[in-house]
């Protein structure tokens, strides 16, 4: 045993290994990604991880495990659990023998992410519960205690951590080898694996019954508290229970209610914590779950306790909550005078904005470049797709039209095709993305014959999520050298007409390869293959001459990267940023950016 | 010992490496630490915070609004969308070379001047130049450790110099360590100057 200081990723991770886990699997997607990292980074004799080619793949690795009497996690952020949706609504029919916890991480802001969706919804939906850590600390132990109620109810059960949780780091007290529990194997039972309408009629009977346990079984549970004893009461759950409770310190008498179980709900906890309650705030992120949970209860119930919250607009019904804003809705609520204690800022001058940017020296600038290019005086459809390379859609590049989900860059650029003949239809798709679920487009591109041009942006890695390896890196997981799955013979495989492989940072070759595909019918691809900036060591840093700039600031207009400013009319490279990707010097009339070696 | 200390910059800057070993250090010096850092899409080229909450009346991984006794800044306007954070009494160390965003387009932008004036009639304040001192080490990279060296020698960090350079041997990967060393000892003696002008 030793204290370790973790990322609350890890201490998932820490508390998954503890807890003897035979299989873990998932897809990266912040804030999520460190719990299968971390997994490996510990002796664990006897577990198997994988990154899995999608959240949909890994839930179904993960539950066969489970049938096979092992201990299964899997790993995804919250619209990750869209994709892997079909198999859990069907698992939780089927149920499970093995402990089987997926972990679905939230992300209020959204900080990285498309949605502001609540795991605590699906689980809802899906008919199991879900436990909501508060803490690094507390996630650790609560992934225990999940497998123990995953193999009690024989239910997956869902741990939903959200941003602040994953991200915060705390020091947690762990072993230092971990080894896998022993597992009976699968036993053969048709009846009780294969589901079918008659015995989905009768689990989704077994599982309301068993649900009422749950909740009971939750009302005891040690994460489920309260605290203080007055009138006016404020319910939370999640890293917001840590900001109440911090502001609360100077309020002991306040009623603090944690809701650490927040489905099924701990009705038996909530009626007692609830006891000579006149009035509850819930401060709660994503939607006002514990709200709707608590109208529903007090109508059960015929309770006279008034319900505030996000749906009363004391609680803003989007973003994500902090200290700040604990103090103040708390107070609000409580009566309290509430003074912030910090600098007068005004008339501070005003910060820039910053909004991200592809790195300097990316090759995805260099990949939009060209096809900007290419698709000059032309109408086309840029579809992006989800990676560092949404952010083409920055000025001044602004190549990337639409953005929807993972791998829908390839199928709605063929809707743009069918509905407007006159336009190029073009899609930009990252190699992990492709994996991921970008096959099954380009199969129904070719089905269907639309015409469009496939833009496969291939850095080699996962890079948005901290570099992952995926199945045309060559690695897995488990560090073992693997056949690499060639995107370029899973092209022409799939029928397309005409596939081109390109260096990016070759702005002419690659302008001309995108120019040869608008020329052909059909559905043609351009892969653009360069590796990641932040996984290569550059060799060169470019320099502008400031004898020949004429301060024309085309390479600054273009391009925007970076390492590029202006500094006494004239443009400057940042050292320190630049890579000697070169793409500037490629567009500079006058000769004035050169290469200068390391 | 109760601090919080926050970290700013912009993605890139090499912040998290920073808390990392505050994080660490005051955890061999026997303290309860949580901390906290931007990861994801806003790393890249956007504004990032660290959050490091040294004691254990820490809830939350998030320091409140009035509540760090020391904000180190690695950047001339991210010092100044995070003075609120600081408390009426605390310390700001700042990097006084800006970081253009590629937001401005060809405009030049702010040379950080007005930032730092602006800084400095607001609290106690101490100006680093990043180019200066990290010109011997042919990187401003080195910068996040040289400032927590600053950091340290200004008495404002609560954490030895002994303590913090261990956990950069223990860190930093050994191929960058020499630099690593000297660029900690340049901070700390700028550091240290100004604590002993005090």
């Amino acid at each position: 045993m030793s204290k370790k200081y973790v990322m609350g990723n890890g201490a998932i991770a820490l508390g998954a290994l503890s807890a003897g886990v035979n299989l873990v699997a998932g897809y990266p997607g912040t804030p999520s990604s460190e719990i299968i990292e971390t997994v490996v980074r510990y002796p664990h004799e006897g577990t198997y991880a994988e990154w899995s080619v999608n959240e949909k793949a890994a839930m179904e690795v993960a539950a066969a495990a489970a049938y096979c009497g092992a201990r299964a996690m899997v790993t995804m952020k919250q619209v990750g659990l869209n994709v892997a949706s079909d198999p859990l609504m069907s698992l939780a029919y089927v149920g499970v023998k093995g402990g089987m916890v997926v972990v679905s991480a939230d992300d209020p802001g959204p900080i990285s992410s498309q949605t502001e969706q609540d795991t605590r919804r699906f689980a809802e939906f899906a008919r199991i519960p879900v436990f909501d850590p508060s803490s690094p600390e507390e996630a650790f132990e609560m992934v225990q205690d999940a497998f123990e109620y995953s193999e009690k109810y024989r239910t997956p059960v869902i741990l939903r951590p959200t941003t602040r949780v994953d991200h915060a780091y705390a020091s947690i007290e762990a072993p230092d080898t971990f080894h896998a529990r022993e597992y009976g194997g699968f036993v053969k039972d048709s009846k009780k694996w294969v589901i079918f309408p008659r015995l989905s009629y009768m689990n989704h009977a077994m599982i309301e019954k068993r649900n009422t346990e749950i909740g009971e079984d939750f009302s005891s549970y040690r994460f489920n508290t309260v605290s203080g004893s007055s009138a006016k009461a404020i319910a939370a759950t999640g890293v917001s229970y840590a900001y109440a409770a911090e502001f609360l310190k100077a309020y002991p008498d306040i009623r603090l209610i944690k809701v650490g179980t927040p489905y099924p709900l701990p009705e038996s906890f909530l009626l007692n914590a609830l006891e000579g309650v006149s009035e509850v705030l819930c401060f709660e992120e994503l939607s006002p779950y514990i709200e709707e949970s608590l109208l529903k209860l007090i109508g059960k119930h015929h309770l006279n306790i008034s319900i505030r919250g996000k749906l009363t607009g004391d609680v803003p019904p989007s973003g994500e909550n902090d200290a700040d804003s604990a103090g103040r809705i708390i107070s609000r609520f409580l009566g309290l005078e509430y003074a912030e204690s910090s600098i007068d800022c005004s008339g501070a001058p005003q910060p820039p904005a910053r909004p991200p940017v592809l790195c300097a020296g990316c090759p995805h600038r260099a990949s939009f470049y060209a096809v900007k290019r290419a698709m000059k005086g032309k109408k086309a459809y840029f579809c992006g797709d989800i990676g560092c390379y949404t952010l083409g859609n920055a000025m001044p590049l602004d190549m990337v039209d639409t953005c929807l989900c993972m791998g829908a860059g390839i199928t709605m650029a063929q809707g743009f095709n069918h509905m407007d003949k006159d336009a190029v239809a073009i899609s930009f798709t990252g190699d992990s993305t492709f994996f991921a679920s970008g096959i099954s487009g380009v199969v129904n591109a070719v089905y269907n014959a639309a015409d469009m041009i496939l833009c496969i942006l291939d850095n080699s890695t996962t890079a948005m999520t901290g570099h992952q390896p995926h199945p045309g890196t060559g690695r897995n997981l488990m560090a073992a050298p693997v056949e690499k799955v060639s995107i370029e013979k899973l092209l022409i495989a799939a029928g397309v007409t005409k596939v081109i492989t390109v260096d990016p940072l070759d702005l002419d070759a690659s302008t001309a390869a995108v120019k040869e595909c608008a020329g052909i019918k059909g559905v043609k691809a351009v892969i653009f293959k360069s590796p990641c900036v932040a996984i290569v060591k550059p060799d060169k840093k470019m320099r502008t001459d400031s004898g020949k700039c004429v301060g024309c600031m085309r390479c600054i207009r273009e391009i925007g990267c970076p390492a590029l400013s202006v500094s006494g009319g004239k443009a400057v490279i940042d050292g320190n940023l630049c890579t000697g990707c070169g793409l500037c010097s490629q567009l500079c009339k006058f000769g004035a950016i050169g290469g200068a070696e390391e | 010992m109760k601090k919080d200390i926050m970290i700013c910059g912009v993605g890139g800057q090499g912040t998290v490496l920073a808390s990392k070993i505050i994080a660490a250090s005051a955890m061999d010096a026997g303290f309860t630490v949580h901390s906290a850092e931007t990861i994801g899409m806003a790393q890249r080229g956007g504004p990032v915070t660290s959050h490091v909450r040294i004691g254990d009346d820490a809830f939350s991984p998030l320091i409140p609004v009035g509540g760090a006794d020391l904000l180190i800044a690695f950047e001339p306007s991210e010092a100044v969308r995070n003075l609120k954070y600081l408390k009426k009494d605390g310390f700001v160390i700042v990097n006084t070379v800006p970081v253009k965003p590629t937001s401005l387009g060809s405009s030049e932008g702010s040379n950080g001047k007005a930032e730092i004036e602006f800084v400095k009639s607001k609290c106690r304040c101490l100006t680093v130049n990043s180019d200066e001192l990290c010109a011997p080490f042919g990187s401003s990279k080195f910068f996040n450790v040289a400032v927590l060296g600053t950091a340290a020698g200004s008495g404002e960090l609560g954490l030895s110099k002994e303590i913090i350079c261990d956990e950069i041997v223990k860190i930093v990967p050994e191929r960058f360590r020499e630099k690593n060393m000297a660029a900690f000892a340049a901070g700390y003696k700028l550091g240290e100057e100004n604590n002993a002008n005090q």
